[in-house]
């Protein structure tokens, strides 16, 4: 078994109990931040898998709310808490979903893809902001969770829910490791490179693409879930074009190069907003906009090649980090 | 601390790079940010975080003359300032020391709890729109932190989300009876409404002012007709369509609760194009704009204030102090945004000065139930088991005195407090559909 | 009637709104390829500095008339300002970066721009109407609409025409489609294509702040507008076809439209009437309604 496992795949598996140990060692309200940055980062990661196609979802909220939405009204009008419940229909109503859009998406490339999806997304922005029974703009709450009939309360309903939160975002990294490494996402680069001559090859380039689109709107559902338990409260702000156009910008600013590096840019974007906000609390996006202007600069590949660079200068491993979407 | 984590570089050697460099970067920083916050606030001072607007578009109209006003009082109530029984320095002896967080972010929650934990606040003070609140009270709840709701609209925060409070509570009136006073007044003044319309902003906040708007005003004459209900997308700035809409269905009242730069637009836009001569208009937050406007806001306009703030505001001691004291230092008269805020800090200060402490647990127990006079009146915990303010309201008149190019209110009828909102234990909406029961208009 | 009436001149009114609002964008990505999303930023800094001089100058209590000589005046030398700024200080530094990293880069000078504007002018808003009432009403078919509008109306069709003008017809224009087509190849006849794009961006930098201060008067200038018109400009511009200034002017009259229509018959599917024809539109003509067949390259 651990034969199979590639270094990232190695390194994710080691990352994980460092992660479930940070939350008895660093303080709650930076544990905070990265539990909620799990959950975004994975609809980053999302974003980040579609990129790898050259295709950059400007909707990805879209997914991300109707992961939230869907297990909100689970338990809002069905009285169900059950943790696992809640997550299975999440990712269900995010397949159906996304199995259907797909077949219209996947005609798409550049910035026909990027507006459509956006389209799609802020449609439903638009429907749930006039819904009174869901709480139109306000959004809903939603109630602690419960696993399987054991239901904690206070602390240990945080750390379990921590812990559960790690080991899926986990496993949904180390399965989209595995799917980029799988001969569709090997397409998904040729697509991106040229997609006629992947035709002419004999592969469909829309299957591929509806299948990484179907795929990556299940983990935005997972992330969607994940990041609305924590924080007990859903709105349709999940969907709207600002939010997902957040999820755009982590993505290329951490780089495509590795799967760790979307969750990695949304947890340290969150911390440099956080001290932004605090140094000054008025002019915290000029700050934020800087270091993004910055960041592009001098790091035209994305956070992670700070790392790749350093990886080269040990060892020549060939295969470096593409640039998105070229 | 740092050199501990550095030195761990032969057990990241030992793994594979990318984990020993993210382990180490993730370590590496969080030990920076671990350091304890060496401020741990001396006997005497009392840290408490405010968060409002402070970018986007409700930092104009709310978050920033929220956060002016907070300033004011801050140093105001520090110095032993402020006139009436709250001129002794500081919160139940102790100086307000503030924290600024901008409420325009999308993880709430955690930078709630960032207040809480890393800048060890002792209480927060703030949050403008409804869903914040929504978010935020029960988060506040767990975290066990004294929490003051200055401003958001929304019934459902004791009704539905918080219904046993400990630590949340809200110093506002509810948005319920700024519609319910609305619709008072149109038929205190005796204005024709047999068709009224509505624009209202298509959000929570403006479905619900129309709902309760036209709720109220089928109870009180039944044969109001509706003739058109227009939501345009909040922020839009553009009403063109909308009032060519409210003009060819000639109503004879037009509602809207808006705010902010979308009243003002709209102001504009359907002044020049005649609507407040055809129709009588009702702008639910309409004072933030008057004194902005001046002789561009057309006379006649039905004004409120969401409460009886700014020129609603009874004459008193405090209201002419305050209304000086931020007319020195902004060159602009408080709005009610502003008046909110004076508000929570002064209930705050009641409450401390109260228990004669500081402590969260002191200021929970006296301010639960407590009966304060803000620069707006009267306010008093009477919901919620102590914890949902209420207050009465104000309605009023435009005039412009052109001899004194003054915007002034006129023909202006207080509501008390019993006759706008719904007994403790009622749901509004329930409240307005079964006719008022229990409200007490003397 | 009176409803089919009201929904051809609101819509019309909105289309040259959105038309002006969004020409510089679909101008600067037509040339340029870069998709910008500090276009939000422009037309905020040209509704300020607008309503900002409107003010000043209505202050002093001269004749209302010179105000139509500060709007565009005031869009000029904002535009160009933000626009070299922007242009030489940053972008030219960037150029041949991947389209999408631009996407990016622009939405951190909207960020900077953004709080810079807060900076200059500060968060409470401001009101320049005088314009907006100086010529009054007329009536059409009893319904009272500013005489305002129908001048945005006249701006936004002399806009384009200028424009499409300009492109087609000056040499300086021919030059330019020269640019678009290829660049390496435009460069080796002797074109100075840095100049081209400086000129470019600068320009569309100028046409977004004039429709900010064209609409400065209808509107209050506060925080935030500038974000909003980002994403309707998008949908503009996709619906016509990206780079097109015909484009741009069709896009604009399906969405004004379709808007005016709906907040006449069904106001409640205002607010994503906008989403819904950019995907009806997306969903049958998938690279918008004006764009040019590209080859693909084997």
């Amino acid at each position: 078994m651990i034969k199979n496992l590639d270094r990232t795949e190695i390194g994710l598996l080691i990352a994980l109990p460092i992660l479930i140990i940070i939350a008895f060692i660093l303080p709650k309200w930076l544990v905070n931040y990265v539990h909620v940055s799990m959950g975004t980062g994975l609809v980053a990661l999302g974003v980040m898998i579609q990129m790898r196609a050259g295709l950059v979802s400007f909707g990805q909220g879209l997914y991300f709310c109707v992961g939230g939405y869907a297990a909100g009204m689970m338990a809002k009008f069905y009285g169900i808490t059950d943790f696992f419940v809640l997550l299975a229909v999440g990712i269900l109503a995010a397949l159906v979903l996304s199995a259907l859009l797909g077949f219209l998406l996947r005609r798409y490339r550049e910035i026909f893809f990027a507006m459509l999806s956006l389209a799609l997304s802020m449609i439903l922005f638009g429907m749930l902001s006039s819904v009174e029974e869901l709480g139109s703009t306000d959004g809903f709450n939603l109630p602690t969770a419960s696993y399987l009939g054991w239901s904690p309360t206070g602390e240990t309903a945080q750390l379990t829910l921590y812990t559960l939160t790690c080991i899926i975002a986990i496993g949904c990294a180390i399965a989209l490791n595995r799917f980029l490494k799988s001969p569709i996402g090997y397409i998904n680069e040729a697509i991106r490179e040229n997609e006629l001559r992947v035709e002419y090859l004999g592969t469909s380039a829309h299957k591929a693409v509806h299948i990484t689109y179907v795929l990556a709107a299940v983990v935005s559902a997972i992330g969607g879930v994940l990041w609305a338990l924590p924080l007990g409260h859903v709105d349709p702000e999940m969907t709207n074009w600002t939010t997902s156009g957040q999820f755009v910008f982590v993505s290329i600013l951490s780089g495509t190069g590795n799967i760790i590096a979307p969750m990695i840019g949304t947890f340290l974007l969150e911390i440099v907003r956080v001290y932004a906000v605090e140094i000054s609390p008025n002019t915290w996006q000029m700050i934020l906009g800087t270091v993004m202007l910055l960041t592009i600069i001098f790091l035209p590949k994305g956070l992670w090649s700070l790392i790749t660079r350093k990886k080269k200068a040990t060892r020549d491993d060939g295969a470096s980090a593409p640039i998105a979407g070229e | 601390m740092n050199n501990s984590v550095r030195k761990k570089a032969p057990f990241g050697a030992a793994l594979d790079n990318t984990t020993s460099l993210f382990a180490a970067a993730a370590i590496g920083l969080m030990t920076t940010f671990a350091a304890p916050s060496e401020a741990q606030a001396q006997d005497s001072s009392v840290k408490v975080g405010f968060v409002t607007f402070l970018s986007g578009s409700a930092a104009g109209p709310f978050g920033v003359p929220a956060r002016n006003a907070a300033e004011l009082m801050i140093e105001a109530i520090n110095a032993g300032a402020v006139p009436g029984p709250y001129n002794t320095a500081g919160i139940g002896g102790s100086m307000i020391d503030p924290i600024f967080v901008d409420e325009n972010s999308k993880q709430k929650n955690a930078d709630y709890l960032k207040l809480v934990e890393k800048d060890g606040v002792e209480m927060i003070i703030g949050y403008v729109s409804s869903g914040s609140c929504k978010a935020i009270a029960p988060e506040a709840e767990k975290a066990e932190r004294l929490t003051i709701l200055f401003d958001c609209g929304t019934p459902q925060i004791f009704e539905e989300i918080v219904t046993d409070p400990k630590y949340t509570f809200r110093t506002g009136g509810h948005a319920t009876m700024d519609s319910v006073a609305a619709a008072r007044y149109l038929v205190a003044t005796g204005a024709p409404a047999g068709t009224i319309a509505g624009i209202n902003q298509n959000y929570a906040f403006g479905q619900d002012n129309w709902r309760d708007f036209s709720g109220t005003m089928a109870q009180l004459s039944s044969d109001t007709e509706i003739a058109t209900e227009q939501f345009p997308k909040i922020h839009s700035g553009q009403y063109g369509s909308e009032i060519s809409a409210l003009l060819t269905s000639t109503p004879d009242v037009v509602h809207s609760s808006f705010w902010g730069g979308d009243l003002e637009a709209f102001i504009i836009q359907g002044s020049a194009r005649g609507i407040f001569e055809r129709s009588k208009v009702i702008l639910s937050a309409g004072e933030t704009a008057m004194h902005r406007l001046g002789a561009q806001m057309p006379d006649g306009t039905i004004i409120g204030a969401r409460g009886p703030h700014g020129d609603l505001a009874p004459d008193s001691e405090l209201n002419s102090w305050f209304r000086k004291a931020y007319f020195d230092r902004f060159g602009t008269l408080p709005t009610y945004p502003s008046y909110k805020m004076a508000q929570a800090l002064l209930g705050v200060k009641a409450a401390a000065d109260k228990a004669g402490s500081s402590d969260q647990d002191a200021i929970i127990g006296a301010l639960t139930g407590l009966e304060w006079e803000g620069p707006s009146g009267t306010v008093s915990m009477a919901l919620a088991n102590g914890h949902q303010a209420i207050q009465g309201t104000a309605y009023g008149t435009y005039k412009y005195d052109k001899d004194t190019s003054s915007a002034t209110l006129v023909d202006i009828i207080h509501f008390p407090a019993e006759c706008v909102n719904p007994p403790a234990g009622a749901n509004s909406i329930d409240w307005i559909n079964g006719g008022f029961e229990g409200a007490k208009c003397d | 009637m009176l409803t089919a009436v009201a929904i051809a001149v609101d819509g019309l009114g909105f289309a040259a709104w959105l038309f002006l609002s969004s020409v510089g964008l679909t101008l600067i990505y037509g040339v340029m390829r870069i998709l910008n999303m500090a276009h939000g930023g422009f037309y905020a800094l040209g509704a300020y500095s607008s309503a900002w001089a409107i003010g000043l100058y209505t202050a002093t209590g001269s004749t209302v008339a010179f105000t139509f000589l500060l709007i565009p005046l005031a869009a000029l030398i904002a535009g160009v300002i933000a626009g070299l700024v922007v242009e030489r200080g940053i972008l030219r530094f960037m150029y041949g970066r991947d389209e999408v990293l631009m996407v990016l880069v622009t939405y951190a000078i909207f960020l900077i721009l953004e709080d810079a504007t807060k900076l200059i002018w500060g968060t409470d808003s401001y009101v320049a109407w005088q314009p907006a009432f100086y010529f009054g009403t007329v009536e059409v078919f009893g319904i009272p609409y500013t005489v305002y509008k129908f001048l945005i109306i006249g701006t936004a069709i002399a806009v384009g025409l200028a424009l499409f003008y300009a492109l087609n017809r000056t040499r300086i224009g021919k030059l330019l489609l020269v640019v678009i087509e290829d660049r390496e190849i435009s460069g080796a006849l002797g074109i100075n294509v840095t100049l081209f794009f400086t000129a470019t961006f600068v320009l569309g930098a100028v046409l977004g702040a004039l429709g900010g201060a064209i609409t400065a008067p209808e509107i209050s200038v506060s925080p935030g507008i500038g974000a909003e018109i980002i994403v309707l400009s998008f949908a503009v511009i996709v619906i016509g076809g990206m780079g097109s200034i015909g484009g741009a002017m069709l896009g604009a009259l399906i969405v004004g439209f379709a808007r005016a229509a709906s907040v006449h018959l069904y106001p409640p599917a205002e607010l994503f009437s906008i989403y819904l024809v950019m995907a009806a539109v997306l969903a049958v003509k998938p690279y918008g309604l004006f764009a040019l067949a590209e080859s693909r390259k084997i």
